[in-house]
């Protein structure tokens, strides 16, 4: 059973309160980008088998969209952070990079 | 190979079964083959199959990381059906079928396959409109089904509820083809047929690398050392994001866990198969007596091959209400296997970025029912680089917005 806090509320979710949105810090591409990058956004995904960045709503909740760096491959949860961030934290990022030393990193 | 038939089973029973033979080798890997696939499960082998029935290329290493259809093709619930939405889905879905149909003659291996029926529940108003919808589009695709009312609904499966209070059984869409196969024999029989054609399938063996010349594969790194080959194709649902990243390519690809659990064996009470896709629910009842029943995928992004538990919670308790008898039923095991979903549930069977690299991948939840007709397909486009089953299927299609939506018709996983 996956548990997450809520950055906001602060509450301990279990995963059938929340609602899971897919992978985090996606940049975005609209009109006037090319045919790549649009179907990047749009598609491609990084579908890591390890640590993997991704968004969440505390729906049954709060209501409110997070983020949270979790491992895929053992449910591990390293933390969670306030959806309006534009990249990992450093502190999140070097806590991660401490337990899983092979870890690429964000980029 | 010495052929399986009713005569070997006597011939063996008088001398105490020591004249049967392993049923594929298990060799040494050569330094280089024309053809390797990677992924021993239904789809690669299957694969590997049609390259040497079909096309004369027997050169061929199926490279498997762990054991032939360890895979999602030995977890599924084996429901085999070609009732979709969309023509060219019902093209390869259907092939699929016509060759499940005489696969066990094809093979000399027999796979049980179970022309049982099935029976595809509408439970809501939308889905009534929806399945009405898939009978017309079946009519036109030439695929056989037809919509049935409730009363003919508890005639083929009497212990079926259908007035529940919050289920209601409202008709259904009935496939008289569809059915089952035993998964494990479908793996099993296309090895045995692919060793027998002198083809090399290398299990424990995993691959760790892609490596490439001018834009060419050249061969695969793998656990036991490179192996050199003209051509590849990747083969490995669950994990295509993964080696696709070897190869240099990213995929419109996530994984997730789905899973099935199976109950306490019982007397035979259900001779056909039964999908709820409101209920994210099937059951059919396997031949030990088991009532094998699939439940619904994770929400999220997970390798562990095990599922959440409030998605079996909520299967079962839906199912209990449309088969009341199985509310006192023992469930004796549960599995999960990760699947390969693409945006628009439907598969991947297309040439890649990188050259002689091929792909097979994002069957998700349903990727059993075409072992034949996508291995038939795959065969075809890495031997002439051209397929007519597999051409919508390809890659650009995101790229180009082609999409072949069948959200709608699966629905459900299964
Ligand atoms: C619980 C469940 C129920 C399902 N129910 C149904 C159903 O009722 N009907 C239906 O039609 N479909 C169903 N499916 C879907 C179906 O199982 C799959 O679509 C199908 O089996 C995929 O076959 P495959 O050969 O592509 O993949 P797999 O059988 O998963 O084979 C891929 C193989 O690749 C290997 N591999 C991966 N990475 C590497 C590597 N680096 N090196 C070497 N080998 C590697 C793996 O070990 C694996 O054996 C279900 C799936 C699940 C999980
Ligand atoms: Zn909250």
């Amino acid at each position: 059973m996956l548990i997450l806090e809520c950055p906001y509320c602060g509450v301990k979710a279990e995963e059938s309160e929340l609602a899971a949105g897919g992978e985090a810090h996606l940049k975005r591409f609209g009109a006037g980008s090319t045919d790549e990058d649009f179907e990047g956004y749009l598609f491609a995904r990084k579908n890591p088998k390890g640590v993997h960045f991704e968004r969440w709503r505390h729906a049954y909740g709060c209501g409110k969209w997070f983020l949270a760096a979790r491992c895929t491959a053992t449910l591990e949860v390293f933390g969670t952070y306030p959806a309006q961030t534009a990249e990992p934290p450093a502190d999140l990022v070097a806590k991660i990079k401490q337990k899983r030393p092979e870890w690429e990193g964000y980029k | 190979m010495k052929r399986y038939s009713v005569f070997a089973i006597a011939r063996e029973a008088m001398r105490h079964h020591t004249g049967w033979e392993r049923a594929w080798a298990s060799p040494e890997p050569k330094a280089n083959y024309d053809v390797i696939i990677i992924g021993a499960g239904g789809h690669g082998l299957a694969t590997a199959y049609y390259l040497g029935k079909n096309f004369g290329i027997t050169n061929v290493a199926v490279i498997e990381k762990g054991w032939l259809g360890g895979g999602n093709t030995g977890r599924n619930t084996t429901i085999i059906r070609s009732n979709y939405l969309q023509d060219p889905s019902a093209a390869i879905y259907d092939k699929a079928l016509k060759l499940y149909e005489n696969l066990s003659q094809d093979l000399n291996y027999n796979v049980m396959f179970s022309p049982r029926g099935l029976l595809m529940l509408a439970q809501t108003h939308h889905e009534v409109r929806g399945y009405l919808r898939t009978v017309h589009a079946n009519n036109l695709q030439g695929v056989a089904t037809e919509w049935i009312e409730p009363a003919k609904v508890k005639e083929i499966v009497p212990i079926i509820n259908i007035d529940g209070p919050r289920y209601p059984v409202l008709g259904a869409l009935w496939q008289r083809r569809g059915g089952t196969a035993r998964h494990d024999a479908v793996a099993w029989g296309y090895a045995r047929a692919c060793s027998d054609m002198g083809m090399h399938i290398l299990q424990k063996t995993e691959v760790t690398g892609v490596r490439q010349e001018n834009g060419a594969v050249t061969g695969v790194e793998t656990s036991r050392g490179f192996i050199g080959t003209k051509k590849l194709g990747i083969v490995v649902a669950g994990h295509s994001g993964q080696v696709a990243g070897m190869a240099g390519f990213r995929l419109p690809l996530e994984a997730v866990a789905l899973q099935a659990l199976v109950s306490e064996p019982i007397k035979p009470c259900m001779d056909v198969v039964v999908m709820a896709n409101t209920v994210h629910g099937y059951m059919s009842q396997s031949d030990k007596g088991e009532m094998v029943i699939g439940g619904g995928t994770d929400s999220f992004n997970n390798f562990t091959q095990r599922g959440s538990f409030h998605h079996i919670e909520e299967t079962l308790r839906a199912l209990v209400e449309t088969f009341p008898m199985i509310s006192r039923l023992k469930m004796l095991r549960q599995w999960g296997g990760i699947v390969d979903m693409t945006g628009d549930r439907s598969p991947i069977i297309s040439k890649t970025p990188l050259g002689n690299c091929f792909i097979n991948c994002g069957w998700g939840t349903g990727g059993f029912k075409a072992i034949p007709g996508s291995g038939w397909a795959m065969a075809e486009l890495m031997a002439r680089g051209h397929a007519p089953l597999a051409a919508e299927f390809g890659l650009d299609r995101f790229r180009e917005g082609r999409f072949i939506d069948e959200s709608v018709a699966a629905g459900v996983a299964h």
